[in-house]
């Protein structure tokens, strides 16, 4: 591979003087984020990198030039040079055209630079031509794949979490009433209900938001195993009755059927009737997002009524939702908004900031920087490389992958083994069952009849042990062994029957040993199992 | 001595039921103490029974018995929670003993028989509860020295052992054959006796210190089988009864802590773990990466944000004797509104239920010590897993690595937790040599150093949190 080549040559050479950071201002209309706050330009210094930020960068995120000088970092006041002089370039908004330069930000690239974005990659496949072109190295934040290493990388799920609670707020600024019930003097205030669809991050964000400010929240989503989690946050699990599992690869909804889609349509009707609010947040990766409010379901819901449309970037769930408008539609409030995560640019920039990194930390700091194709974050997030396009990375294989993967042939040999396998065992307890015919038989046929109604009471007894220590909780298992312990000091009985002035003398010594011990055991077991009983206390 | 074998044996029934209720009222701890007294109660009515319609010797009875409670309850009153397992062990291996005695006693004793058939059964029956009787008796000893550390923990390898074991066996059934046909078969009885001695020593002389969980319930269920044996030859329904019922929990304790560590049971008796999987632990994947370590005060911090803490105690606590401060924490944790639960894996510690019993010790209540399966899907909504001296119990490998010797083991999954923070002396791998890839992971922390120092250390700490 030329690439690891190319890579370790850029590492040598950039030994010695610190790596530069340049994070620009960024230039998309309302976009009040920046990449690094002064706390985690702070952090990033501490990786060895120099940080350079341009001048009113984060001037919307409430972050002035004067807290980033306090932090010691660079302020360059022209574009062009902080372009220039910096290795690594962080952004939050993907490359645009910059109208008071007349550039495009692509074109201010040059090869050997990395720049950290969102780019998502998959939409926007003309910029990621134009990237590869400058032969810079660009990493896309959104492209950072979902495994739990990663988690702390995953600027998607920061900046949903923060798009869901401020979708709660937006729906209360937006609803004339309470979310919280209240009983006044003037009368009895009902609690706002609130549906959420879709449980992802953003959605369970909205949860813990709305449930915290006291309104009642049902959620859906079409993947069973969130129901624990939504439960957690304190919201109704909707179910449908219908068996299909929607969770697809890397922990995304996938496409549902037809049959599934109606029966979760016919919910929401249902559901808008009731609520007051309804947030969705539904979503698939490389797809317009499904339409799962409709105008009709719009229209039956009660005046006053607030819908807030997280996937209004991708089309929209709602059939009536407009893109970056806040709207009536026949008394319903229709919140389309797109940039909800910028509406909290301190915070958002700070978790975002925080991401960055945490990649730039795993990627080895300033000393050991390094794109490291054999790691699986790296290697996701990595869009564009030497003038060639990265995008999109190989498929992680499949978690389950031993069946799936292996090859016919392989897989019919398997199943032959394990047929055999279970061939052999069947084989086995066959013998054990004739064995035990043979044996029995024999014991009918042969033994006396005062043997026989030993071994009826023998065998019942063990059926009987059987039944009752499988009810022994496993906590007392130790006393269970103690107590068993005593009980067969019962032997002690066999010693005490030799005891009888028939017996020989050597017969009574034995015995009277085997009392002895016997005894120690009896005395032993049971004071030790009831010290032990006594300490298990709630 | 009064004559009435009808009122013996409904006295003896009346005992058996006693045991069967004292055994079924285990299944909570609410009810386990009106279970034991269940038992001595079963237990007093068989022995005034039997002493009243059976023996003549009055003085000898009394001049054994009451040495021996008093040595019994000695015993029962001085032992620490930790030796339990040793405690236990020695127990079985007196009831081998007085299994041994009875049946050469009761040979001795030369009955008269109305048939060879009757006299063959006879025979046989005392022939197996003294070879029973006499491996329980060495091996118990044996598990006994090795859980003391009196005897190396290590599995004795001998060359070819399964085929001396074999050996041994087909000697015993041999010396078997002689004892029936000879009317005086006193030495083929102590020749085969000597033989079952040395096959017990070496059945448990070759099973490592990890597996002996699986050994005390082995040789418990022997111990019942052995007196059941004792009851067919003496033609007593109530040690049939009673050692039947104690076999079966012996045969089902072992089952399950087979079923815990995912081995067959003979791979288990055959001993030597770790030998049979042989090249596999060396051959299999090293884990990559870097352990993080983390200081007292940081797994403090750790523990004071976090909502939902799981302790995962194993053999190295009991070792460490650290349940007492592990209580206290455990204390103080919940004071903050910190929820704290235990997790225990079935084979931690070196009886069935050890950790159990240790943690009940030190006044922790049991309503919050669950088992794995209870336990194991709230990992993930787990903030902190703190892993007190266990290792293989909460081995990733075992489900991930299909090649690793232990795979398939059932574990606690403490690297779903948050954050997992594992306490150990070194980097060593656990008893079954298998190196273990939670140290490598990303949320997990290492604390090293001695368990009990540490365990203390963090008591100091929060408790001075608390106290501000």
């Amino acid at each position: 591979m030329t690439t690891t080549v190319d890579t370790s040559a850029e590492t040598q050479t950039a030994e010695k003087t610190p790596k530069k950071i340049g994070v620009p201002k960024e230039i998309y209309e309302g976009e009040c984020r920046v990449a690094a706050t002064p706390e985690t330009a702070q952090k990033l210094q501490k990786l060895g990198f120099q940080v350079l930020i341009e001048a009113g960068a984060g001037e919307k995120a409430n972050c002035p030039d004067s807290e980033y000088e306090k932090a010691d970092c660079q302020i360059i006041s022209d574009t062009e040079t902080l372009w220039k002089t910096a290795d690594i370039i962080l952004k939050v908004r993907q490359p645009l055209e910059n109208k008071t330069l007349g550039k495009h930000e692509t074109d201010l690239l040059s090869a050997g630079q990395t720049l950290i974005s969102f780019i998502y990659p998959a939409q926007n496949k003309d910029l990621l031509e134009k990237l590869a072109a400058r032969k810079a190295t660009v990493l896309a934040m959104d492209a950072i794949p979902r495994i739990s290493r990663a988690q702390k990388m995953d600027a998607l799920s920061s900046m949903a979490n923060i798009a869901g609670y401020r979708a709660i707020i937006e729906a209360a600024n937006n609803f004339g009433r309470f979310f919280t019930g209240q009983i006044t003097a003037a009368g009895k205030v009902p609690p706002a209900k609130i549906l959420i669809i879709g449980a992802g991050v953003a959605g369970l964000a909205a949860i813990g938001a709305g449930r915290s400010l006291g309104a009642i929240v049902r959620a859906f989503d079409t993947r069973p195993v969130v129901k624990e989690q939504v439960e957690s946050m304190g919201a109704d699990f909707l179910e449908l009755e219908f068996e299909e599992d929607g969770t697809g690869e890397g922990g995304y909804a996938k496409v549902m059927s037809k049959e599934f889609i109606e029966a979760e349509m016919s919910l929401f009707a249902e559901q808008a009737k009731d609520v007051d609010i309804i947030v969705t947040t539904a979503l698939i990766p490389g797809k317009k997002a499904p339409t799962l409010i409709t105008t009709e379901m719009v229209e039956s819901m009660k005046e006053g009524s607030v819908i807030v449309d997280l996937a209004a970037e991708q089309g929209g769930n709602c059939e009536v939702t407009r893109p970056n408008e806040v709207y009536r539609y026949k008394g319903v409030t229709i919140v389309g908004l797109t940039d909800l995560p910028s509406r909290m640019a301190n915070q958002s920039s700070q978790l975002y900031g925080t991401n960055l990194w945490h990649l730039l930390n795993d990627m080895g700091g300033s000393d050991g920087y390094k794109i490291d194709w054999e790691d699986e974050v790296v290697r996701g997030a990595l869009v564009a490389q030497n003038g060639e396009v990265t995008w999109e990375p190989p498929k992680p294989a499949p978690v389950p992958s031993i069946h799936s993967t292996s090859t016919p042939g392989l897989a019919v040999q398997q199943a032959a083994q394990a047929k055999a396998a279970s061939g052999f065992k069947n084989l086995g307890s066959l013998i054990m069952i004739i064995v035990g015919v043979i044996a029995l038989t024999g014991i009918g046929v042969a033994a006396p009849q005062n043997f026989i109604s030993h071994f009826t009471v023998f065998v019942l007894a063990c059926f009987v042990g059987w039944q009752v220590i499988w009810n022994v909780t496993p906590a007392l298992h130790t006393p269970l062994m103690s107590v068993t312990n005593a009980i067969s000091g019962i032997i002690i009985v066999g010693g005490m029957l030799q005891l009888t002035n028939g017996a020989p003398q050597i017969t009574q010594i034995l015995g009277a040993v085997a009392i002895f011990v016997g005894t120690i055991n009896i005395a032993g077991g049971f004071l030790v199992t009831q010290r032990m009983l006594k300490m298990f206390q709630k | 001595m009064l004559e009435n074998q009808n009122l013996l044996t409904v006295a003896y029934i009346v005992a058996s039921a006693f045991f069967i209720l004292s055994l079924s009222g285990l299944s909570n701890p609410e009810t386990s103490r009106r279970g034991n007294l269940f038992g001595i109660i079963g237990m007093s009515i068989a022995f005034v029974a039997t002493a009243v319609f059976k023996v003549d010797s009055y003085g000898i009875l009394i001049a054994v018995i009451v040495p021996a409670v008093i040595i019994g309850a000695v015993l029962a009153a001085r032992v620490a929670m930790t030796s339990m397992p040793e405690l236990v062990a020695i127990l079985h291996s007196f009831v081998g003993l007085a299994a041994v005695l009875v049946g050469i006693g009761s040979y001795l004793k030369h009955e008269k028989f109305p048939s060879v058939a009757e006299r063959n059964i006879h025979e046989i029956e005392i022939f197996i509860g003294v070879f029973i009787g006499a491996l329980t008796f060495t091996g118990s000893i044996i598990a006994f020295g090795k859980l003391r550390a009196i005897i190396s923990s290590k599995p004795l390898m001998l060359p070819a052992r399964h085929f001396l074991n074999l050996i041994m066996i087909l000697v015993c059934v041999y010396l078997g054959y002689l004892f029936i046909n000879n009317p005086n078969g006193m030495t083929p009885l102590l020749i085969m006796t000597g033989i079952a001695s040395v096959l017990g020593i070496h059945l448990v002389a070759a099973i490592g210190g990890g597996d002996m969980p699986v050994v005390v319930s082995m040789l418990n269920s022997y111990s019942g089988w052995a007196a059941a044996a004792a009851g067919f030859m003496l033609s007593n329904d109530l040690l049939i009864v009673t050692g039947a019922l104690v076999g079966s929990s012996g045969a089902i304790l072992s089952a399950i802590m087979c079923k815990a560590m995912n081995r067959s049971f003979i791979s288990v008796i055959a001993g030597g773990f770790g030998s049979t999987g042989g090249s596999s632990p060396s051959s299999t994947e090293q884990p990559e990466g870097e352990v993080t370590p983390i200081s007292v005060e940081e797994t403090v911090h750790l523990l004071t944000e976090s909502r939902s803490v799981i302790i995962v105690p194993g053999y190295g606590m009991a070792v460490a004797q650290a349940q007492h401060a592990v209580a206290e924490i455990t204390k103080l944790l919940r004071k903050r509104g910190i929820e704290v639960r235990f997790g225990i894996h079935p084979v931690a510690g070196r009886l069935p239920g050890h950790m159990n019993v240790l943690l009940a010790e030190a006044k922790v209540p049991y309503d919050i010590v669950l088992e794995m399966d209870e336990i194991n899907e709230d990992f993930p909504e787990t903030d902190v897993a703190l892993i007190i001296g266990a290792n293989d119990t909460v081995n990733p490998a075992a489900l991930d690595d299909p090649n690793s010797p232990i795979a398939g083991m059932p574990v606690l999954e403490v690297w779903k937790a948050t954050f997992s923070i594992v306490m150990k002396r070194g980097m060593a791998s656990g008893y079954a040599g298998v190196e273990n890839p939670l140290f490598f992971r990303e949320n997990n922390r290492m604390l090293f150093g001695d368990a009990k120092k540490n365990v203390d250390a963090i008591l100091v700490a929060l408790s001075e949190k608390n106290g501000k």
